[in-house]
């Protein structure tokens, strides 16, 4: 597994499948195969990809350790930033699509409407995480300092998750939503578990050991 | 658009129809009563009225389905003059909670759906209740094509033309009782052809309601068919409601009964969330849902596609002009 996974060709592969979405939509938008509402069905897209790839990036870590693929930690900052990648094409597609580039309209829009708000604060804090995530800016504000920051992606996953709930209540209609909670709250809850268990002294040489090579394999792919 | 050359290979004879395109005998049958209707007897007057009017509608769809032409509406308001939405625009994006929650659910899975037999019960305060056949109401009047604009709550809206006749055909034949203020429409709720029936989403079955002064207004439709044809089972065959100044969810779909009743009826979406759904759900461009604006809306496939900039709302979806009185005096922001 870890083998494959530090394959030279893996990064690019892995790149070239986070794009996918993208490109359907691209392609689907020139050809007329977006459905009867084009705009709703990007803007819609566009969010639910945005969701899932905070669950792909959340799920990196329990993965690593429970799989012992620790060479998957080489994939966490490109799958965070096609996140990031994925809410910046949302809030693209909302401000063209739906507001047609007022600026005026999206400044009242966003203070009006809660659920858009809730969205919007959720685009924002994501945007430091993204722009803090290449090596120098690891080592300008200091590992400790770097993680807290990036700690608050899980509060951000939480404020998506309300933004999509908010956006559903109109119809009653919560089955994805919940999907998408349940996948996130697992996760969150695996790492209180790995915490609380990480506390007691028997386990704390393993979850080092564990660490420290997710750091050299930091180190080494740069 | 495909649909305007009409194979010529089925009246020819010699190339054999594929069997998705053999028309369903009680489509037929259906077809065979309106040629009959149109025959004369029952109808006499209707015919009349047709032959006195211009030719018929325009509008077709691909004649998947039975034919339903009718006579252009002379009510004033009942055609307005922006383009068409394209037919299968109209029937692939819809709102039909009993077949799905996503919009392409519908015409995917609505297929399942038994439109004859079918009676609907006019029940409640009214001197001629009964079950009525589809056949008989189909005969009930003179079919009209009206072309309306259908605006949904979520800030869409589409362009169609509808077939059937005012609701007030029916009323007044039922003759209400004094004291009957609202009207209730009951929709099929069948587990068996429905998928999504057995779902939280709502409390099935499907209800709306309206008083009565909306219900008799002559711009408020039962419809049968649009397009020319019949309705597809995806936009509530056989017979619906439309009431073009209110946002879509009004307009209820499949309709098996007909109450008339004094109170206020719950209506589906106000049982659902009160606060975002009223009773009244008039278009209104000034009052915004509580999660989005009302101000603009966006029309399907009208050309510009994805870059088309979008309308503005009309206040009253654009019939404030036949419609306003019935809310003179009323608070707006409050009976929404």
């Amino acid at each position: 597994m870890n083998k494959l996974l530090m394959h030279p060709a893996a990064k690019p592969v892995i790149f070239l499948l986070c794009l996918l979405p993208f490109a359907r939509l691209t392609y689907g938008a020139f050809t007329d195969g977006l459905g009867a509402n084009p705009a709703e069905f990007l803007i819609r897209a566009t969010g639910d990809w945005t969701l899932r790839f905070i669950c792909i990036v959340l799920a990196v870590t329990p993965l690593r350790v429970m799989a012992k693929a620790n060479a998957l930690a080489r994939f966490r900052r490109m799958l965070g930033l096609f996140a990031y990648f994925y809410v910046v094409l949302h809030l693209l597609c909302y401000s063209w699509f739906d507001m047609g580039f007022e600026w005026a309209d999206i400044a009242k829009d966003i203070a009006k409407r809660p659920f858009i708000l809730v969205g919007f604060s959720a685009f924002l804090l994501l945007t430091p995480l993204a722009a803090t995530s290449f090596n120098r800016a690891i080592k300008a504000m200091g590992a400790k300092r770097w993680q807290m920051l990036h700690k608050l992606v899980y509060f951000i996953a939480g404020l998506g998750l309300l933004h999509f709930f908010w956006m559903r209540a109109g119809k009653n209609n919560f089955a994805e939503v919940f999907v998408y909670a349940a996948i996130i709250a697992l996760l969150l809850g695996w790492r209180v578990w790995n915490y609380a268990s990480k506390r007691k002294p028997k386990l704390s040489a393993g979850m080092r050991g564990g660490s420290s090579s997710e750091k050299s394999l930091r180190s080494s792919t740069g | 658009m495909s649909f305007h050359f009409r194979p010529q290979g089925r009246s020819s004879g010699f190339i054999h129809p594929l069997s998705s395109e053999i028309t369903p005998r009680a489509v037929y049958e259906g077809r065979r009563d309106l040629l009959k209707l149109m025959a004369g007897g029952a109808a006499g007057a209707a015919l009349a009225s047709f032959a006195g009017r211009e030719a018929f509608a325009q509008a077709t769809g691909p004649h998947k389905l039975a034919l339903l032409p009718g006579a252009k509406s002379v009510v004033p308001g009942a055609q307005t003059m922006e383009k068409l939405t394209d037919y299968k625009d109209a029937t692939s994006y819809n709102n039909f909670y009993e077949f799905g929650t996503d919009k392409g659910d519908p015409v995917k899975n609505a297929g399942t759906l038994k439109t004859r037999p079918w009676t609907v019960e006019v029940e409640g305060l009214v001197k001629k209740p009964g079950k009525y056949g589809i056949e008989d109401l189909l005969k009930l009047s003179a079919q009209e094509e009206r072309i309306y604009r259908l605006r949904c709550v979520e800030g869409w809206s589409m362009v169609i033309p509808w077939v059937g006749y005012s609701l007030a055909e029916l009323i007044k034949k039922v003759e209400p009782q004094g004291n009957a203020k609202y009207v209730e429409f009951v929709t099929l709720a069948d587990p068996k052809t429905m998928p999504f029936v057995g779902s939280r989403v709502l409390d099935w079955p499907y209800t709306e309601g309206l008083r009565m002064d909306e219900a008799m207004h002559p711009l408020t439709l039962l419809a049968f068919g649009m397009y020319g044809e019949v309705l597809p089972n995806q936009n509530g065959a056989p017979v619906r409601l439309v009431v073009p100044w209110k946002y879509g969810f009004k307009s209820a779909k499949s309709i098996v009964k007909i109450r008339f009743v004094e109170k206020e009826p719950g209506t589906a979406w106000n049982k659902a969330a009160a606060q975002e759904y009223g009773f009244y759900s008039n278009v209104n461009p000034n009052v915004d849902h509580p999660r989005w604006s009302q101000a603009t809306e966006r029309r399907i496939g009208d050309g510009g596609g994805l870059f088309a900039k979008r309308n503005k709302t009309l206040m009253f979806n654009g019939y404030e002009a036949q419609v306003g009185q019935l809310y003179a005096g009323m608070d707006l922001k409050k009976n929404y």
